[in-house]
């Protein structure tokens, strides 16, 4: 049985004065998540992901087609007692601590008093909210209210874990703190769905990923195959290279890049390796590393959707 | 069920006091030792009525004015900082979570008026040196000041699931006024004596929340009980009003899609 199965969901916006107009944010989605993998949602702004959580969360209504999470139609509130939810940039009430706010949340979960504050004190300490669980949520850094945020989603142990933009706001510690949680939840045989930028991320926790673009479907499957993963150059990476060295790696090379004392050379062929590590030898320089060049998902957006719809590569780990 | 209703409840209660709501207490005690010091001079009996009818009032008042003005932004608030987020992904219906938002304000306004009738009552004390049975039918005009604000709250809620803060508040401030006045509808049909005219005020007076039964200050200054009949009335008449229209409240909202 799948985990998440999206059966022609679309969601379309009313706009204008008279809302007659509508603006379709979610064409007809097919999809379906298998129990126990990561899943990643994929795609620039406005793409339509976001969209897609809510309507699974029944936030938002569908303007037509369903979806079943672990068998149970969305309309069914009782799915939300195996699931949970990390909202997007989320903003808790500020006039709690987080282990109020993490009762609450408790409570509104269904749980018995004992098992709810022994499962906030152990996110708690989990989520490295230790120390300041008492502290106002007014006090926390955008960094913090996410912990608080992941929190309260894992709080009842759910089965399928939605996550918008996990990462966002966290500094390069949570972030590496977040990716080995979403790895603790897969080996717990938890399956999470995770809508992100965070291209990096994907490429690392993800089995497969959806990509969408305005609304609609352009890959599914896992990054093998959206991508292609056939090697597509060889990148050579040198120390210690003379003038001469250097000349005749412009010959040989389609590009010679070099930054201080270290030189990177681009090959196409694979065939031209021989050649350059002859030459490497003869002149005495240091052969520092061999990659094989192969297609990110970064250029997969880039050929998509053009370098104006690159998911944030700022956010880059 | 309950449990989560309950949860809602005391959290929205919890965020009342800690949003310093009660606070209005300081100002609601300083009014009455106030009236009590600079009608002092005057004898007791007016002084009585001064103090009855400015302490029923201000009950009457300062609960409208939180009625209002957190009533406004209980769903509203909740959508607009996407709070409601977290809160809808847990098996939360969203007629629980109104039902839970309105016993919330409810309870406060509750704790508001019973603090409120502590010091109302202890400054009559303090002016008479005694109280009398005729004092204790003032309960009774607390008991309805109150019914009149459950009133206000669920048409402040009610306004809150679809509209702005401030067009909120103009509707449940505006309803108040003409739900206070709505005898005078009918007057005044009967005077222009137009059929039409008659057909409309009628309705409206039917379908607009009736505030004036719910204030009886004049009655109870001057010593006199309110018959049972009207306390079952009123009490009857706030009970359906309310659940007709937080019924109708939760169903604008199960419908809404969050922004």
């Amino acid at each position: 049985m799948s985990a998440v199965e999206i059966i022609e969901l679309t969601k379309d916006y009313p706009y204008g004065f008279w809302r007659r107009r509508f603006r379709r944010a979610l064409d007809h989605l097919n999809l379906s998540v298998e129990a126990g993998e990561v899943f990643g949602l994929l795609g620039p702004n406005g793409a339509g992901k976001t969209t897609t959580l809510k309507l699974l969360l029944r936030l938002i209504y569908p303007t037509a087609g369903t979806a079943r999470i672990l068998g149970y139609s969305i309309d069914d509130i009782e799915v939300h007692r195996r699931v949970g939810y990390l909202p997007e940039a989320p903003y808790f009430y500020d006039y709690l601590t987080a282990w109020e706010f993490l009762e609450y949340c408790g409570q509104l979960a269904g749980l018995s008093r004992m098992l709810c504050r022994q499962r906030v004190g152990e996110l708690i300490d989990r989520l490295s909210l230790r120390g300041v669980e008492h502290v106002g949520l007014r006090k926390y850094s955008r960094g913090m209210l996410q912990r608080v945020g992941l929190a309260q989603a894992l709080l009842n142990d759910p089965e399928v874990v939605f996550l918008d933009e996990p990462v966002l706001g966290l500094d390069p510690v949570g972030r590496r703190e977040v990716r080995d949680l979403i790895l603790e939840l897969r080996a717990r045989g938890k399956t999470v769905f995770l809508a992100t930028h965070i291209l990096p991320d994907v490429e690392m926790l993800c089995d497969r990923v959806a990509i969408l673009n305005q609304g609609r479907l352009h890959g599914l499957g896992t990054l093998g195959e959206i991508l292609k993963l056939a090697v597509e150059g060889i990148e050579v990476q040198l120390g210690r290279v003379s003038a001469p060295l250097l000349e005749e790696l412009a010959r040989q090379a389609d590009h010679v890049h070099t930054a201080g004392d270290k030189v990177t050379v681009r090959l196409r062929a694979e065939g031209a390796l021989d050649a350059v590590l002859d030459a490497v030898r003869r002149h005495g320089a240091r052969l520092e590393a061999v990659t094989p060049i192969r297609r990110s998902l970064e250029d997969y957006f880039f050929e998509q959707f053009g370098s104006e719809r690159v998911p944030d590569l700022q956010e880059r780990a | 069920m309950w449990q989560r209703i309950t949860a809602i409840a005391f959290n929205t209660f919890r965020e009342a006091v800690r949003d310093r709501v009660l606070y209005n207490l300081i100002l609601f005690a300083l009014l009455l030792i106030g009236t009590a010091i600079l009608f002092g001079q005057i004898s007791i009996g007016v002084q009585k009525l001064i103090l009855i009818n400015l302490g029923l009032t201000a009950i009457t008042l300062f609960g409208l004015a939180i009625a209002i003005f957190i009533g406004i932004g209980l769903v509203y608030k909740e959508m607009d900082k996407r709070t409601l987020y977290a809160l809808l992904s847990k098996p939360v219906r969203r007629g629980e979570f109104i039902l839970g938002k309105f016993l919330g304000l409810g309870l406060t306004l509750l704790v508001n008026t019973l603090l409120m009738t502590v010091g109302f009552f202890a400054a009559l004390y303090y002016v008479k040196r005694s109280l009398e049975l005729a004092d204790w039918y003032l309960l009774t005009a607390i008991y309805f000041i109150f019914l009149g604000l459950m009133l206000a709250t669920v048409l402040a809620l009610f306004f809150s699931c679809f509209s702005s803060p401030i067009l909120s508040a103009v509707f449940t401030a505006a309803l108040f006024l003409v739900g206070s006045f709505s005898a005078d509808l009918r007057e005044l049909a009967a005077a222009v004596k137009a059929p039409w005219l008659d057909g409309m005020m009628t309705s409206l007076y039917y379908v607009l929340p009736n505030f004036r039964n719910f204030n009886v200050i004049t009655i109870v200054s001057h010593g006199h009980a309110v018959p049972t009949a009207a306390v079952v009335l009123n009490t009857a008449y706030a009970l359906l009003y309310v659940g007709l229209v937080l019924a109708a409240s939760s169903l604008i909202f199960r419908n809404r899609n969050l922004k």
